[in-house]
């Protein structure tokens, strides 16, 4: 189960660093959106996976040393959330730099970093 | 109880700022309001630590390990007071400088939201915790960064708001790969268990997670480029609240991680830090030097500031961790003023261009020396506060027998001296290309009195510098032999 889960946070990884790679801001979200969930399955398997393993204590035991550790999925929870508010600004952001730049590549947006104007020319 | 102060009054000041939205006015009074609250329960908590020692409160009675643990130590204390000040230092100044257009649409609600965030990763004992508070610190600069809406700003946005989130993924990464590693979230709780465990793969791959993502939000070397991509397009308030506070953050949760959690004498993770720290002040002076617009030249110096305060750290002795700590505490003043005394400028002059600005030495003596103050002092320049830093910083160098890292200090402050001498030559010592009689504006009384204010903590810091330093070095102390902070975690104390 966690190599599966290695192989799929890393397809993820790979998927999502291509995406990035782009330059433009709708796949770059996109691509940051599958790397955080592949942080996600990251904190999920560093919680122990189990399958069909309640998480109750037994009578004469203080801890459960099988089932898997509910904290790191609540993590998990607050993670996703808090990723899930970022996301909707990170998009919101993208639909109004193209509405106001005219364009969604990264590398065109040069309003607040202008390129050094050409250093003219003496005259012969 | 105290140390729930710092959190509950910008949250609170936020909400009822937002409730106000039909009022700027109130909005300001609000604001003001709750500046100096926090200012007031930070320094609070500040006495109190200064009395007892490392205070800590448990969240919800679930003692720790198990449940959130605030601790504020003399760190968290001196950088919530700091926090306090630049607060209500950039809010009077704000009062006359935010826009309608700013103030209508959340300046204030996402300004006390930033600094709830930030003074909650000042106060939490907690790893994922404090991954929390940052990302409340940045929605919060995410908002204030747009507001207003002007092209630059969402150009700048696009470039912050994308960098950051990769260091955001980094940061839980490395906190999820900690816990899976140890079973412990407590700051003060991995500090014994990590005892030993240096050299485990996991270990170290969860504080190369770390480094990546608390360098990123510090704007270290090589992930600093969202820094001048964005700190130069929001309004000016907006843009020294972000200076004085929002690298510092990153600052605090390196030095606390890596002094607290993790012990990196001796570690790779020692030379990565050093090596960034070097390559971060020279790059970041090297960009302010390439610079001819004033807040691009001082948002690089940022940079090059980062480098010092981590070299510091990077070291890890006593006195080089001390120099590290004053040079951050003065730094977050000087910041605040050096960006807001680019406003004044600005708005003197009519442009940030050099070329396009000058003639204010002239035309206004008195109010240049509210920018040649803590530029003087971030050149480190006696007898202000940037010198002693930097001096501290450079003997503890020389104590170490690293006189290579000597002449970086020395250089980088010389080269530093120089940008300054750029911004200070173009824009208060030329003529203004119109003519003297080009000065004409008037400046509102609050800006004045919030730079001043600043400007005279600079000079204040700088004369009783030997006492601050003593301050520093207690502080660096109590890090590097954590037992008072751990005491306080475990005994619970009110």
């Amino acid at each position: 189960m966690e190599i599966m889960l290695a192989l799929l946070a890393g397809l993820l990884v790979a998927a999502g660093s291509y995406l990035m790679m782009s330059g433009k801001t709708l796949p770059y979200l996109f691509g940051l959106t599958m790397i955080s969930n592949a942080a996600n399955l990251l904190i999920f398997a560093a919680g122990r996976l189990t399958y069909g393993d309640p998480p109750l204590v037994p009578d004469e035991a203080k801890t459960i040393a099988d089932a898997a550790n509910a904290l790191p999925q609540a993590l998990i929870l607050t993670a996703i959330v808090i990723g899930f508010g970022l996301l909707v600004f990170a998009l919101a952001l993208a639909y109004r730099s193209y509405y106001a730049l005219g364009t969604t590549r990264m590398d065109n947006m040069r309003v607040a970093e202008p390129e050094a104007p050409a250093v003219p020319e003496e005259p012969a | 109880m105290l140390l729930v102060w710092p959190i509950f009054i910008p949250f609170a000041t936020a909400v009822l700022a937002m409730l106000a939205y039909r009022s700027t006015a109130m909005q300001r009074g609000i604001g003001l309001a709750g500046a100096l609250a926090l200012l007031a329960a930070a320094t609070a908590i500040a006495i109190e630590v200064a009395a007892n020692g490392p205070v800590a409160t448990q969240a919800g009675g679930w003692e720790a390990p198990f449940g959130i643990t605030l601790v504020a130590d003399g760190l968290s204390a001196v950088m919530l007071v700091l926090t306090g000040i630049v607060a209500v230092a950039v809010t009077l100044y704000g009062l006359t400088d935010a826009t309608y257009e700013e103030e209508r649409f959340g300046h204030h609600p996402l300004t006390h939201g930033m600094l709830a965030g930030i003074s909650g990763a000042f106060l939490t004992g907690d790893l994922f915790n404090m991954y929390v508070w940052f990302e409340v610190m940045l929605i919060g600069s995410f908002g204030l960064l747009v507001v207003g809406g002007g092209r630059a700003q969402l150009d700048g946005a696009v470039k912050y708001v994308g960098l950051n989130l990769i260091a955001t993924v980094a940061f839980l990464s490395g906190v999820g790969l900690l816990y899976g590693a140890t079973g412990a979230l407590n700051m003060a709780d991995l500090h014994g268990r990590l005892a030993g465990r240096e050299g485990e793969t996991a270990i170290i791959a969860s504080a190369a997670f770390l480094v990546f993502a608390f360098g990123s939000k510090a704007a270290l070397f090589p992930a600093f480029f969202w820094l001048p991509a964005s700190y130069h397009t929001p309004s000016f308030t907006t843009s020294a609240l972000f200076a004085a506070l929002l690298t510092k953050v990153g600052v605090y949760a390196l030095v606390r991680v890596f002094t607290l959690v993790y012990d990196i004498d001796g570690t790779p993770i020692q030379t990565v830090l050093l090596w960034g720290a070097v390559l971060t002040m020279v790059v970041g002076v090297l960009g302010a030097l390439a610079q001819s617009q004033v807040r691009r030249v001082l948002g690089f110096s940022i940079i090059s500031s980062v480098g010092y305060t981590i070299l510091g750290l990077a070291m890890g002795t006593p006195l080089a961790l001390a120099g590290a700590l004053f040079y951050l505490f003065q730094d977050v003043l000087v910041k605040a003023n050096l960006f807001l005394s680019a406003g004044m400028a600005r708005r003197l002059t009519g442009s940030e261009d050099f070329g396009a600005g000058g003639g204010i030495w002239r035309a206004r003596p008195w109010t240049s020396l509210l920018f040649l103050i803590p530029a003087l002092s971030l050149a480190g320049v006696p007898p202000f506060s940037g010198f002693w830093a930097k001096l501290v910083l450079a003997q503890a160098t020389v104590e170490a027998g690293r006189f290579g890292l000597t002449l970086v200090v020395l250089g980088v402050g010389l080269l530093t001296l120089f940008a300054m001498a750029r911004i200070w030559a173009a824009i208060f010592w030329a003529a203004h290309p119109r003519g003297d009689g080009a000065i004409t504006a008037r400046l509102p009384a609050m800006m004045l009195v919030a730079m001043v204010a600043l400007s005279a903590l600079i000079v204040y810091l700088g004369l009783s510098a030997g006492d601050f330093i003593a301050l520093a070095s207690g502080i660096a102390a109590g890090m590097l032999d954590p037992a008072a902070y751990l005491a306080a975690v475990r005994g619970g104390a009110p």
